[in-house]
């Protein structure tokens, strides 16, 4: 299966348009994703039908640069239009996504059917390119792709600092002097880009979670922006390429959602076993904490019957400990491990004590979480 | 007029209705782009319904569909839940996952059947009414009329029966838990209805003219009225209007109907952004600049009250003075004194300016409202 991918031209031409999509996306994707305008992409992709259409119909060419052009400039006024109409009125943000992506992509359907009916024309290769057919890319097209991604990146490397103060505080940004505006223009305008690269091969309904889907996976394992960055950016191209080798794995299944998909795959993987945030580990650290802290309980209630005694290992029955600790799960497994930090020991069938050690730690509990009041249990 | 353009309309007109109904509430509670994710997501309940009933014309795909719309909505709800990613995102990343499954199924297991993924996205409204919907044989009309009229008087039912509590929760999550509202049934209700009626428009008109109606007319009729009710029944109406005007449009221009009727939502949606009463860009701009230019002619009105019957009168109370102690430019400063002019504030003698009563009396005004 590698072998093809090395030596099958057409393979290889797939894998190498869809690795430089995911980098790019998963580059560009992540600062979508941290300015919480992840579904931007969405209306960008949706709106560049319009502009596809226009652009053939200009030019008579279906030639992929005109097409982009075209698709560009239709997808840069649909996100301006969006953010004019969150900021200059009181519909949000969300609605106005909605709006633009339905009525530009309403509108590109007019164009494209009143097209049809042209004696001259003909549709075929426009909607291609709207709903991605990977397995037409040519080394020309991973070209143009491959100029296009790299300029980007090579702005959002020079333009660095500037994203990042746009991105996460966009106020002290604006004090200290820099043109935030601008700068979100900028980067609105690089999203375009990454779209436009991606339409081609993925099409306008996945295009959205090609920028998303690698920069959410990467959040997870880092805090740190330009690990997220490289991160998403590798993530993406992993499921670029492994979409499209597992496309040419016989089966005729289309490129574009398989690369989505391994991307699901990677985002969920993620999702259960990054480091810190991993939810995997979430639970496990949440159900120690549970543990420690009904142990502790239990500890501090030995001590409490204690206190009320002559001798401090004076032994309590454990029905007692269950009904002041935790009637319904009962404290068996917090004495046992009491019992095995040699805190507290059992005495007889069901009575139990605490040791010197034991009752050194309640103290220390008892002044860690009571403070100075000190009277409890008197 | 043939009765087929009869019944398209009327069929375009319902689906308005029904999807405005509910995406009123959907944008109020910010999650306008639920009805992008859910229109998106039901490819896959349909794939699976059909491998199941082996069928495309089953109640089962529309149930499967449905199903797979609340599959959505749970799973985007659960990764938000998580706090690993946000609602947005959520969104962004469930949808696609979910219609990539769906076309993977119909390549790999069905590809010799008409399960079109383009169709999906710009259904064909011309085409409805040929598929006739016969109750005990007798022809009662194009079938998605028929379901389409269904799912709006579920809607309304719906809405009419919960009005109370989806207000409230709508506005106040907290306020309606603390009642007892369980805000959560209603969240999981509504998108019930969100699910059901995307279901079964898209068949019809396409997911994409779904979004259009259920966004834009409720976010028009939200420029226009602060009423929840009003907001209600002006979003039937525009959907309506949109509809029937799009309808022409697509007649007129020998285009897409569901691509016109999009279209024409957003016309009407960018009219009220201009135009809209209180909410519009024109009603806020003038009402910026007249607030402007009342503001500067109060200034000036206090300028000359300060300075009236004082020895540097001669001095302060003249237009060129202006720019040095209030910092206007010259410009600026000879079209304020010309407005309160004409609003007769105040009188202009030999370049000296002198205030009239009226000015006097807002120059007063102004000073006790501080």
């Amino acid at each position: 299966m590698i072998e093809q991918l090395f030596s099958d031209y057409t393979v290889r031409t797939i894998a190498l348009g869809s690795g430089i999509l995911g980098i790019v996306s998963g580059a560009l994707g992540s600062f979508a994703v941290l300015r919480q305008q992840s579904l931007l992409g969405d209306a960008i992709s949706h709106a560049a039908l319009p502009g596809i259409v226009i652009a053939y119909l200009l030019t008579g060419s279906k030639a992929p640069l005109v097409l982009m052009l075209g698709a560009a400039v239709a997808g840069g006024a649909a996100s301006a239009a969006v953010i004019a109409i969150a900021r200059s009125t009181r519909v949000k943000f969300d609605t106005a996504l909605g709006i633009a992506l339905s009525v530009f992509f309403g509108f590109g359907l007019v164009l494209l059917t009143a097209l049809q009916k042209r004696p001259d024309a003909t549709q075929a290769g426009l909607s291609n390119f709207l709903f991605g057919q990977a397995s037409a890319l040519v080394e020309k097209d991973v070209l143009t792709m491959g100029v296009l991604g790299m300029a980007a990146l090579l702005i959002v490397l020079l333009a660095w600092k500037e994203f990042k103060i746009s991105t996460f505080d966009p106020e002290f940004g604006r004090a200290m002097g820099f043109p935030v505006g601008g700068i979100e223009f900028v980067l609105t305008s690089l999203f375009v880009v990454a779209i436009v690269i991606g339409l081609q091969t993925v099409g306008v309904v996945l295009m959205s979670a090609m920028l998303i889907g690698p920069a959410a996976a990467a959040r997870q394992w880092t805090n740190r922006l330009a690990g997220m960055v490289s991160l998403a950016a590798i993530f993406g191209a992993v499921s670029g390429v492994a979409g499209a080798v597992w496309s040419a794995t016989g089966q005729s299944l289309p490129t574009g959602p398989l690369i989505v998909l391994s991307m699901g795959v990677l985002t969920v993987v993620s999702f259960l076993l990054a480091p810190a945030r991993g939810l995997v580990w979430r639970s496990l650290r949440d159900w120690r904490n549970g543990r420690q802290l009904r142990l502790e309980a239990v500890l501090i209630d030995l001590y409490t019957l204690a206190s009320q005694h002559e001798r401090v290992d004076h032994p309590h029955a454990q029905a007692v400990l269950d009904l002041m600790a935790n009637p319904i799960r009962g404290t068996s497994r917090s004495l046992t491990a009491l019992a095995e930090r040699g805190l507290a020991r059992q005495i007889g069938p069901n009575l139990w004590a605490l040791t010197a050690a034991g009752v050194a730690r309640a103290q220390t509990l008892v002044q860690e979480r009571f403070g100075g009041i000190g009277n409890h249990g008197a | 007029m043939a009765p087929e353009q009869i019944e398209i309309q009327l069929i375009a007109c319902i689906v308005s209705a029904a999807c405005a109904v509910p995406g009123v509430f959907l944008i109020l509670r910010r999650m306008a782009m639920m009805s992008d994710a859910v229109s998106h997501a039901i490819l896959p309940g349909i794939v699976v319904a059909f491998f199941l009933t082996k069928t495309l014309h089953s109640p089962w795909l529309l149930i499967g569909a449905a199903a797979a719309g609340l599959v959505t909505v749970v799973l985007v709800e659960l990764l938000f839940s998580t706090r690993l990613v946000k609602e947005d995102a959520a969104i962004g990343l469930v949808f696609p996952v979910l219609f990539s499954i769906g076309v993977v199924l119909i390549a790999r297991f069905a590809g010799d059947i008409h399960l079109d993924t383009d169709a999906v996205l710009s259904g064909e409204l011309a085409f409805a009414p040929f598929d006739r919907m016969l109750l005990f044989g007798v022809d009662i009309g194009p079938k998605s009329l028929v379901m389409m009229s269904a799912i709006l008087l579920v809607n309304i039912a719906f809405i009419a029966l919960f009005y109370k509590e989806l207000k409230i929760s709508t506005f106040d999550v907290g306020l309606a838990a603390t009642l007892g509202f369980f805000p959560a049934v209603l969240h999981y209700g509504l998108m019930s209805l969100i699910s059901i009626t995307a279901v079964g428009a898209f068949d019809a008109v396409g997911s994409i003219l779904v979004v259009a109606l259920m966004i834009a007319p409720p976010a028009a009729a939200y420029l226009i009225t602060d009423r929840l009710s009003w907001m209600l029944l002006l979003s039937v109406l525009i959907g309506v209007v949109s509809a029937v005007c799009g309808y022409w449009v697509a007649h007129w221009m020998d285009a897409s109907i569901s691509g016109c009727i999009a279209s024409t939502a957003g016309v009407v949606f960018f009219a009220t952004v201009l135009f809209a009463k209180h909410n519009g860009l024109i009603s806020v701009w003038t009402r910026n600049r007249r607030l402007r230019w009342s503001y500067a002619e109060k200034m000036l009105a206090i300028h000359l009250r300060q300075h009236e019957g004082q020895p540097e009168e001669g001095r302060e109370n003249r237009e060129q003075h202006l720019t040095e102690h209030l910092g206007w430019s010259s410009d600026f400063a000879s079209r304020v004194v010309r407005h309160a002019r004409d609003d007769g504030f105040v009188t202009a003698v030999d370049g000296r300016l002198f205030l009239s009563e009226a000015g006097r009396a807002l120059a007063s005004e102004a000073i006790t409202d501080e």
